[in-house]
């Protein structure tokens, strides 16, 4: 077990992709970090410099005290979870899990002991003796966990390493890999495209964007305070929703609707008083819009009366999709996250010009498709960006919001 | 799913349970099968044709037919054989085959299993190349090589021995070889050798341990091959073998010598042609299809 700093790491491909770009990041002993963003924003390249199977073009990658970059990856002591598993077909599933264990040149009794164990823990007691192909897809997805397991290893790097799996079964395993790493407590590297997943298990987050690293933080403060639109629009779902809006003073205007903006968010961003008058990027969480029907004491000058589109009822909450007429954000961060089809498609399917806008309202509303429905806005949770930057309004000036180290 | 299991026997009858349907489901299958065991049997009858030559007696051959090794009294017999085993000439050259056979198949494979790993996951520069080239000497002739060759293990004071024909087997093999198994190892999934690579194994450990057991039912085809092309070989023995005779030449020489010695010639040629049959049947189950399932996702 041990820290990891990595400090400019830096990945550029013999084509001259650059997959990581000056990657600065800290891990503690025993915390769990994930790196979340779309294809090709760097974080398997990370990882895969942090294993040693990627070579470091620039920067240091650091293990406790030890500078790693050129150890062969056998020499960093790590373990890593691949996404397809890589379990050896021909072995069974007590040799796949003790294989590391006999290249390293452990005693026979020591490797039974820890596998043994590992076995009892992933609950795979039963199939220790069969092949890799007559186990089922989580089943296998536990092998590869026990292999990391027995190594008993500096750190874990896993490479989504639950995309294989159905919906339900990963939501069981996510938990699992919890528990199992808060137990050990190994420092572990969780490199995901799903940001429910990287927010529900790390303990930090980063989110990273053509090789930069946009924002990192507890997942808390990336839901509540996004450095940027894109950070904004890939955490959280239903997506935030963003929409062109004029700032006034105390209030803001998008389209026919014009919201007071709440002291409280005023206060917390002073920045935002050098934009009065001019054009940002408004931001709207689904849960911060509720049906007027549930918040009656509101005042009137935070809400707006849309047409609802489509409503789709989960159970415990209402969804609900209408159209704002108002321009919608269309940079490029937030094009990458809802792609320009998606944006098509979201206004083809409101059947309106305009941004489409998403609610997630209580499950008792009375709000019907092509029916009125009166929503009111939480304004005390409003979000506002710089449309040519991109960056986050909070400080004094428009320059990026402060990333935590 | 247990309604569905429930009502599956009322929805698709068993097939076999009259005698009726058995009959028409043969009947139905009875003119392709007929087709294939009439190819089968022209694609034998040279095979039997020699195996019952084998069992007739020198004299019978000429004087009786085939078909009375099947009638009562049957003129068959097993001298031939046993002639053939108590003269010293057959079965030492049948051994010469085998160790240059078995010589002829060992070494290329182990040489083109390691070249081919290197070609298939080892970063080296001029590897794309080198390659290239391995592919561009698959279109030499062999022919081409006989005298130079001869010139040179003449030199080198090899003439004639088994080594010299392991060595141009090899030689020659090595292409094909190399070339199959690169194509091969290179379909194992890369996420298995990192691994390995992770898990602390060394570039010789994941040879072994994984290149080589992964890549068996490729090791498997090549070996039969390889293998059958050695044991066969006549031109390549004729040019460098002078008293080191491999079966073929013996055979080739009694042919020269006797003209109509059919009691050596059939028992020997039927000799040769079974034992690569048993290396084929030996080697065939490891032709499994699916020896990586599981592995990866």
């Amino acid at each position: 077990m041990a820290a990891i700093s990595l400090d400019h790491l830096t990945k550029v491909y013999p084509d001259g992709t650059r997959a990581v770009a000056e990657l600065d990041l800290e891990i503690a002993d025993g915390e769990l970090v994930v790196f979340v963003g779309p294809s090709g924003c760097g974080k398997t390249s990370a990882l895969r410099m942090i294993a040693g199977l990627e070579e470091i073009t620039g920067g240091t990658v650091r293990v406790g005290d030890e500078v790693v970059n050129d150890l062969p990856p056998k020499a960093r002591d790590m373990a890593m979870v691949f996404q397809n598993y890589a379990l050896y077909p021909h072995m069974n599933v007590y040799d796949n899990m003790g294989f590391g264990l006999k290249m390293r040149g452990l005693p026979k009794s020591e490797i039974k002991r820890r596998v043994t164990d590992a076995a009892a823990i992933l609950g795979l007691t039963e199939v220790l003796a069969k092949r890799p192909r007559h186990l089922s897809g989580g089943q296998r997805q536990r092998v590869a966990m026990g292999r990391a397991i027995v190594r008993e290893p500096k750190a874990f790097l896993m490479d989504e390493p639950l995309s294989n799996l159905d919906a339900k079964l990963r939501v069981q395993m996510r938990a699992e890999i919890a528990r199992i790493q808060r137990d050990l407590g190994v420092t572990t590297i969780y490199v995901t495209h799903d940001q429910s997943e990287a927010m529900t298990l790390g303990d930090r987050v980063c989110v990273m964007r053509h090789g930069f690293l946009q924002q990192v933080d507890r997942p808390q403060v990336l839901y509540d305070r996004p450095a940027n639109l894109f950070v904004a629009s890939f955490i959280g779902s239903p997506a935030m929703n963003l929409v062109e809006a004029e700032v006034g003073d105390g209030v803001v205007t998008f389209g026919p609707h014009t919201i007071r903006v709440d002291e409280s968010v005023l206060g917390a961003r002073p920045g935002l008083s050098r934009y009065a008058g001019r054009t940002v990027a408004l931001g709207i969480r689904p849960e911060d819009l509720e049906d007027t029907a549930f918040a009656p004491d509101a005042s009137s000058d935070s809400r707006l009366t849309v047409t609802v589109d489509i409503k789709e009822d989960m159970g415990s909450e209402v969804i609900l999709h209408f159209a704002v007429d108002a321009i919608p954000v269309k940079t490029e961060a937030v094009a990458e996250v809802v792609t320009a089809e998606a944006i098509e498609a979201g206004v083809a399917q409101t059947h309106q010009r305009g941004t489409p806008f998403v609610a997630r309202v209580e499950r008792g509303t009375q709000a019907r498709e092509g029916g009125r429905v009166e929503l009111v806005v939480d304004t005390r949770r409003l979000h506002f960006f710089d449309l040519e930057s991109g960056e986050g309004i909070y400080g004094e000036v428009a320059a990026p919001a402060p990333v935590a180290a | 799913m247990a309604e569905v299991a429930a009502q599956q026997p009322i929805v698709v009858p068993d097939p076999s349970d009259t005698v009726a349907a058995r009959i028409i489901r043969i009947a139905g299958k009875l003119p392709v099968n007929l087709f294939l065991a009439a190819i089968g049997l022209v694609w034998l009858v040279p095979t039997i044709g020699l195996f019952l030559s084998s069992l007739l007696a020198p004299n019978d051959f000429n004087s009786k037919g085939w078909w009375q090794i099947i009638s009562k009294p049957s003129v068959a017999t097993w001298a031939n054989y046993s002639n053939l085993w108590n003269s010293t000439d057959i079965p030492h050259s049948l051994v010469t085959t085998a160790e240059i056979a078995i010589g002829g198949t060992v070494f290329p494979i182990l040489v083109a299993a390691l070249a081919g790993y290197a070609f298939a996951w080892l970063e080296f520069p001029g590897r794309d190349w080198l390659f290239v080239v391995v592919i561009g000497l698959l279109v030499v002739p062999l022919q081409m090589a006989l005298i130079p060759m001869f010139s040179l293990y003449n030199k080198l004071g090899i003439f004639d021995t088994v080594i010299s024909l392991v060595l141009f087997h090899t030689a020659f093999g090595l292409p094909f070889a190399i070339f199959l198994l690169r194509n091969f190892f290179i379909g194992i999934p890369k996420d298995i050798l990192e691994s390995a690579r992770i898990d602390g194994a060394s570039e010789v450990r994941i040879f072994s341990r994984l290149i080589l057991p992964l890549g068996l039912p490729a090791i498997a085809s090549l070996a039969i091959f390889q293998f059958l092309w050695t044991w066969n070989d006549l031109l390549v023995a004729l040019t460098f073998a002078r008293n080191t005779q491999p079966v073929t030449v013996a055979i080739y020489t009694n042919l020269r010598q006797f003209g109509s010695n059919i009691d050596i010639i059939a028992p020997a040629s039927f000799l040769s042609l079974v034992i690569p049959l048993a290396v084929f049947f030996a080697f065939q189950r490891y032709f499994v299809q699916g020896l990586l399932a599981g592995s990866v996702k």
